[in-house]
């Protein structure tokens, strides 16, 4: 009996934007000076967003944050690659994606406040609520992709998770079920290295985390994470492909340069040099030299978009205080179900009534 | 018109029915379609709607996980878990993304999805494919329970699930899939959730049991000097509190069977409601006959753990002559 080989692959990696801002300008997608400027845009609101949720965090304001400082490129220029149509399902870190979405920074605020009215959502918006269990969500892409596919819709939906999540039965459930459904599914695995303080190595032996997707028979590629214009263009590919009925996982490599939550102390498990390294390649600054070169930005436009982001933070903050403020707690029994059981009828009685549960 | 149908084939027409009804009704999960289910409850549909009924990948977490995606784009989902026990690999996206969609969404997002899974011992199936934690799904607020006791309330039971905007685990217990027939209502018929029934009225003593418990419990009450009224909840949550209460009122005393066991059991939570509703019209310390607190065993001693007719009359006669 031979021993011959009868499976092999390989995993390619994209990459078109270097760190000092110059461009393939093979590879380069040809994207509107407008679309552009909107990437940029979207990805400095996620940045300041994010760093004013921990300062507010600190003074006692809002709950447990997850910034996504440092991935604002998977974030942003991925989601700017899907059509109106397509459906987003974040995890709990995705900010970014969802402000390019169009969710407001006063939800992601309100949320953090531990307020449900951050997370109202519906078909409308074509995002589902941020989801906390870690890889759980992209279950939920694989069912709104299939059902894409049964009804014969081109529409599309994008699954975000983090490398951790790539070992949770969940992901590997999701990838194998997109591929025997042929879902119109896309996954966007943003590798930021450390599933809170674990890192990449320890969570997997795998060389890459886009080669999961072979197992499940589905296309995987890996993508400089931290150039947006590769995010881009690896994702539209991707959604072309996934609307095709061929699910396809993405994986972008880049750094959580932040906290994993405001309750996490990252300098106990990894090195200050490593941070620096990682700052260097900052989404942000390596997109904004891009774009003066090509001069869609000027220093006074910089500044003018700061002081609107200021102002629409401030603005964001105000409205979700205010919805704090005005809060119902009955509001508790209102959701639960479409029709509030009797049971539950009686203890909303007796909670807006305080009388005793008995009663 | 009706027809005499076995609970397997009352489930069978249903799904039909439901899916010509409504084109957003998709059926999936392991070997529903061309083996037509391990108890034959989906055979032919894939025949029949082409489309609309498929073989899962196999995965629990999976087919709970992906129910919830189809649902927030617009389907109606309806998905076989091969054996309760097995859910439990979906509980997870069952309790933490189901059961919480519309509150999550305040209302934005609902998860109109129907989980049916033959439940229960008395088959001789093998280890791990006889448990019955209803009491687990009912802990789940967003979710609904139900369980029928008869190929007529199987139906319209699960007309009712299916349609249903808020997520359902309709349990189908394995053990009356075949052994019982009984006339079942052509077309429409819908029995409402949350509505208990009494299968035998009586004055003397309240029998709360379910599932093929209730089969049982109705041919025990003969074996008992008493005037028994059995009431059939059908809908384990939400639970028809008032029905159940207003017949331990009538007859003061109050006995509950199901063949989970009993610590942390549903009938935990029966007796405790009728402590609330009731207590001062109980003549007699409820009783509650139940599997033991021990992992259902393999089939050669499952007999001595499923409650029987003995033990339920037993439990009957010591609430009479308390």
């Amino acid at each position: 009996m031979p021993r011959t080989t009868i499976a092999e692959f390989s995993v390619e990696s994209l990459e078109i934007l270097a760190p000092d801002g110059s461009v393939d300008e093979e590879l380069e997608p040809s994207l509107s000076e407008e679309t552009l400027f909107d990437i940029y845009r979207t990805m400095r609101r996620a940045r300041r967003l994010d760093e004013r949720a921990v300062a507010l965090q600190r003074r006692g304001e809002l709950g447990t944050y997850a910034p996504g400082v440092g991935q604002e490129a998977a974030q942003v220029a991925s989601a700017a690659a899907l059509a109106e149509d397509d459906w987003v399902v974040p995890a709990f870190r995705e900010q970014a994606a969802l402000l390019t979405r169009g969710a407001s920074m006063e939800n992601v605020l309100a949320y953090a406040m531990g307020l449900e009215e951050g997370a109202e959502s519906s078909a409308e918006d074509r995002a589902l609520p941020p989801a906390i269990p870690v890889g759980s969500q992209a279950l939920h892409a694989v069912g709104i992709g299939w059902a894409q596919a049964i009804r014969d819709e081109d529409a599309a939906a994008i699954a975000y998770f983090g490398d951790g999540a790539t070992s949770t039965g969940d992901v590997y459930e999701a990838l194998n079920s997109a591929g025997a459904y042929g879902a119109h599914t896309v996954f966007l695995c943003q590798n930021n290295q450390y599933a809170i303080s674990t890192p990449r190595e320890n969570q997997t032996r795998a060389e890459t985390l886009a080669q999961k997707a072979v197992a499940a028979g589905i296309d995987g590629i890996q993508v400089d994470g931290n150039d947006a214009l590769a995010v881009y263009e690896a994702t539209r590919l991707a959604l072309e492909r996934a609307r095709e009925g061929d699910p396809v996982l993405v994986e972008a490599l880049t750094y959580r340069r932040s906290m994993h939550t405001t309750s996490d102390d990252p300098r106990k498990y990894r090195e200050e040099e490593e941070e620096v390294d990682w700052d260097r390649r900052d989404p942000i600054a390596r997109f904004e030299a891009y774009l003066r070169g090509r001069g869609i930005l000027t220093d006074e436009r910089v500044e003018e978009l700061a002081a609107e982001i200021e102002a629409e933070l401030e603005d964001a903050i105000a409205a979700a205080k205010g919805t704090a403020a005005e809060a119902d707690p009955a509001d508790m029994f209102e959701y639960a179900y479409a029709e509030t059981p009797p049971w539950l009828k009686r203890q909303a009685a007796a909670f807006e009534g305080g009388e005793a549960d008995g009663e | 018109m009706a027809s005499d149908l076995r609970l397997v084939e009352a489930v069978k027409a249903t799904l039909g029915e439901e899916m010509a009804r409504d084109d957003s009704v998709v059926l999936y999960g392991e070997d529903v379609g061309v083996a037509g289910g391990v108890f034959r409850a989906t055979d032919g549909l894939l025949d029949e709607f082409p489309n609309r009924v498929y073989d899962s990948p196999l995965g629990e977490s999976g087919i709970v996980g992906t129910g919830v995606g189809l649902a927030a784009a617009g389907m109606r989902p309806v998905a076989e878990i091969q054996f309760q026990s097995f859910l439990y690999q979906g509980f997870a996206q069952l309790q933490q993304h189901a059961a919480r969609l519309r509150s999550r969404s305040r209302g934005g997002f609902a998860c109109p999805m129907t989980i049916r899974t033959p439940y229960g011992g008395g088959i001789h199936a093998l280890e791990h494919h006889s448990e019955s934690f209803e009491a687990g799904f009912a802990h789940v607020p967003g979710l609904k329970v139900v369980i029928p006791s008869s190929p007529a309330d199987g139906k319209g039971l699960l007309a009712a699930s299916i349609r249903d905007p808020d997520p359902v685990v309709f349990m189908e217990p394995t053990r009356l899939y075949r052994s019982l027939r009984e006339s079942v209502p052509d077309g429409d018929h819908v029995v409402p959730l949350g509505e208990a029934t009494v299968a035998e009225e009586g004055a003397d003593v309240t029998v709360v049991a379910w599932g093929s418990m209730l089969q049982r419990t109705l041919s025990a009450v003969d074996d008992v000097d008493a005037d028994v009224e059995v009431v059939d909840p059908r809908t384990i949550y939400p639970l028809d509190t008032d029905t159940i209460t207003e017949s331990v009122k009538k007859t003061g005393r109050c006995v509950v069977v199901h063949e989970a066991p009993g610590t942390a059991g549903f009938g935990a939570e029966i007796v405790s409601r009728l402590t609330e509703t009731a207590f001062y019209h109980l003549e007699a310390p409820p009783e509650r006959v139940t599997g033991y607190d021990v992992p259902v065993p393999m089939f050669a001693r499952e007999d001595a753990y499923l409650p029987d007719e003995e033990r339920i009359a037993a439990g009957i006669r010591r609430a009479v002559e308390a």
